[in-house]
């Protein structure tokens, strides 16, 4: 059993976090507050190769696994929760494509969003198809004599799905089969038929665009097809495990960022005479806090590394998810009470953090599809 | 085109403790950090290899705790890396300093370009890089704010109080850079692992023996330098309060003081 990091993971570390306080930290409040995609930090992230973790180097990848990602999808969550998702989810295309695709795909895909500086989205959520991903009722019926997958419906709460060059949209192919008739088709952005529709305006995570995606009759190569036919779901279910790893990282990083401030202010303010933080009270709030960030950070990285190193990890995911993100709203919380009016307002990045905290517990799989997955996996 | 960028090793405050009986740099505890302008040293070296392609090689004296600092700068995009450590370098004042680098830098050979910056934070004496350069017997150009390499020269603006200078240098030649003159990259994460995940040893560490210097010039036996008593300056406020009928009698009496104290040049004002 080994808790430490590698030296090159301790670098890395330190520079994500020299990088989000520098660089990130002072952008956070004016991204929120545009509610515009920092494109700028995007591209930052990939001058370092921060976008290319996780593929190999021959692909336009940086090298590195799960681990390395969510170390700096930690590091940049402390003070922005935007970036943090960009970066996360920004990484489950290639992901899919470094699993699921053919050589020719990954020379093609994978340069272009790992070094190119180009955004890659994941499309399986519709109106009617959330937890129930299952249902979607997105087609892609195969034109024999064009040899085109011809695409029909809508996408909806896709992340940089507006701004992204490529989106894996997961149509049926055979909708008879339901669910096995599913499959995962890569579409471009500006393929005719492909349009974005609303741009959702959110609670938090203002930095990070959440797109609806119109397909009318929208014909992609039969190239563009990723994965066997109709394994559709079963690729979505493999990129959600992973992915929920990351989420799980950012919400540990809010926390974490979040507990931090706590720290700083309670040592700073003064009330009755001496700093806060020695008024046992909020040593309680401060001591229950570092627990379960440090009890959320262990669940996280213990997920990835049984994923780096091959073994089962769906539940050690769902369970590091399922609690991250709950450590998120609830230190979060703590930390706005423990700043107390100034935590209320807009000039302190607390009710931000708040904000930004929530959508960890429903986005990749709800809290309560989460607790469905832990449930199925203890029982087996 | 082989570029020499010079890097120290420092502790990371401004606050340096010291021991009041060797009256050395207390480093434990203390985290260790590439000197600044030396990082903006790199960065010059690093973008001239991006742009026109050069082998970038750093350098470093220092214990062996240093190669700390020259793995980073090879994670940041440094070819190739030298860690100059002896026990007989051990207490050198800049002088030494300079004289060891000189030879190692010899040892190293077939330069074109010495870029340092331009003081150390834990010592601010500036006065390695420019001894280098003259034990190198090459042409310098210090505070090096902007930097251009064109066809076999160097042009430099040399930044001053007053004004800035314009050089042009034939090669080889040393330059000191402050941080005016670019902003340093972040290691990529490509380069931490090419640095830290090596299974060669990536830094190479030359000895007095690698190096033909003459003892009696380096190490506490061959600095010229004593130091004398080191402190923490201790940091003063004195405040007066202008005393006066009128804001104009106050201003005349504070327009008198500047004056006086010369914190201004006479001019209408009277």
């Amino acid at each position: 059993m080994d808790f430490n990091f590698s030296k090159a993971q301790l670098m890395l570390k330190k520079t994500v976090a020299d990088f989000s306080e520098n660089v990130v930290k002072p952008r956070a409040e004016e991204i929120d507050r545009s509610g515009k995609f920092p494109k700028d930090l995007f591209l930052e992230m990939t001058k370092m190769g921060l976008t290319g973790i996780g593929t190999e180097e021959k692909y336009g990848g940086s090298g590195g696994s799960d681990i390395e990602k969510i170390i700096a999808v930690e590091e940049i969550a402390k003070y922005c929760g935007s970036t943090a998702a960009t970066l996360s989810i920004h990484t489950i295309f290639a992901s899919v494509i470094g699993k699921f695709g053919t050589e020719e795909q990954k020379q093609k895909y994978l340069p272009v969003v790992c070094s190119g500086g180009e955004l890659g989205a994941f499309a399986l959520t519709e109106p009617n198809a959330g937890s129930d991903a299952g249902s979607a009722r997105t087609t892609a019926i195969f034109d024999e004599k064009t040899q085109e997958y011809v695409l029909n419906g809508t996408k909806c709460f896709i992340t940089g799905g507006g701004l992204a060059k490529y989106v894996l949209v997961f149509a049926l192919t055979s909708p008879e089969l339901k669910t096995k008739g599913l499959s995962c088709i890569l579409v471009e952005r500006g393929t005719p038929g492909f349009s974005i529709g609303k741009i959702e305006d959110k609670m938090g995570l203002h930095g990070s665009e959440t797109a609806e995606l119109i397909f009318d009759n929208c014909r992609v190569p039969k190239d563009n097809l990723i994965g066997p036919l109709g394994k559709g779901f079963k690729i979505a279910m493999t990129a959600l495990d992973g992915a929920r790893i990351g989420i799980a990282a950012q919400a540990v990083g809010i926390a974490a960022g979040a507990l931090d401030e706590s720290v700083k202010y309670t040592k700073e303010r003064v009330q009755f005479g001496r700093p806060i933080s020695s008024l046992q009270g909020l040593q309680w709030y401060l001591a229950e806090m570092a627990t379960k960030v440090e009890c959320a950070r262990w669940m996280t990285y213990r997920a990835a590394s049984l994923k780096v190193s091959g073994m089962p990890y769906t539940k050690e995911a769902a369970i590091a998810k399922f609690n991250a993100s709950k450590v998120a709203v609830e230190v979060t919380d703590k930390a706005l009470q423990i700043h107390g009016g100034y935590g209320y307002m807009r000039d302190y990045p607390l009710e931000r953090m708040y904000r930004d905290a929530k959508i960890t517990e429903i986005y990749e799989g709800t809290s309560e599809i989460h607790k469905v997955v832990i449930a199925r996996e203890v029982l087996k | 085109m082989k570029i020499i960028v010079c890097i120290k090793q420092v502790p990371n405050t401004s606050e340096v403790k010291i021991n009041p009986e060797t009256k050395t740099l207390i480093r434990d505890g203390v985290e260790s950090i590439i000197n600044p302008d030396d990082k903006n040293a790199l960065e010059a070296a690093l973008k001239i290899k991006d742009e026109n392609g050069a082998k970038v090689v750093v350098v470093s004296m220092g214990p062996m705790q240093a190669k700390e600092a020259l793995l980073e700068a090879l994670a940041m995009g440094a070819d190739n890396a030298y860690l100059i450590s002896d026990r007989k370098f051990g207490g050198s004042d800049t002088w030494a300093t300079a004289t060891i680098l000189a030879a190692a830098i010899e040892k190293i050979g077939d330069y074109d370009l010495i870029i340092c910056g331009r003081q150390a934070i834990d010592g601010d004496t500036a006065q390695v890089g420019p001894e280098i350069a003259e034990f190198l017997n090459i042409p310098q150009v210090t505070y090096a704010k902007e930097l251009e390499l064109k066809d076999g020269t160097v042009r430099v603006k040399r930044f001053c109080e007053s004004r800035d200078y314009e050089f042009e240098v034939k090669l080889p030649t040393l330059i000191t850079a402050i941080k005016e003159l670019n902003t340093a990259r972040y290691p990529s994460v490509k380069g931490i692992f090419k640095a830290y995940e090596s299974d060669e040893e990536l830094v190479k560490v030359l000895t007095f023996d690698d190096l033909n210097v003459d003892e009696t010039q380096i190490g506490i036996k061959g600095s010229p330098t004593n130091v004398h008593r080191s402190f923490v300056p201790v940091k003063e406020k004195h405040s007066e309060f202008i005393e006066g009928n009128t804001a104009m009698e106050k201003a005349k009496l504070l327009l008198t003081k500047l004056y006086e104290n010369k914190l201004i040049q006479s001019g209408g004002a009277k």
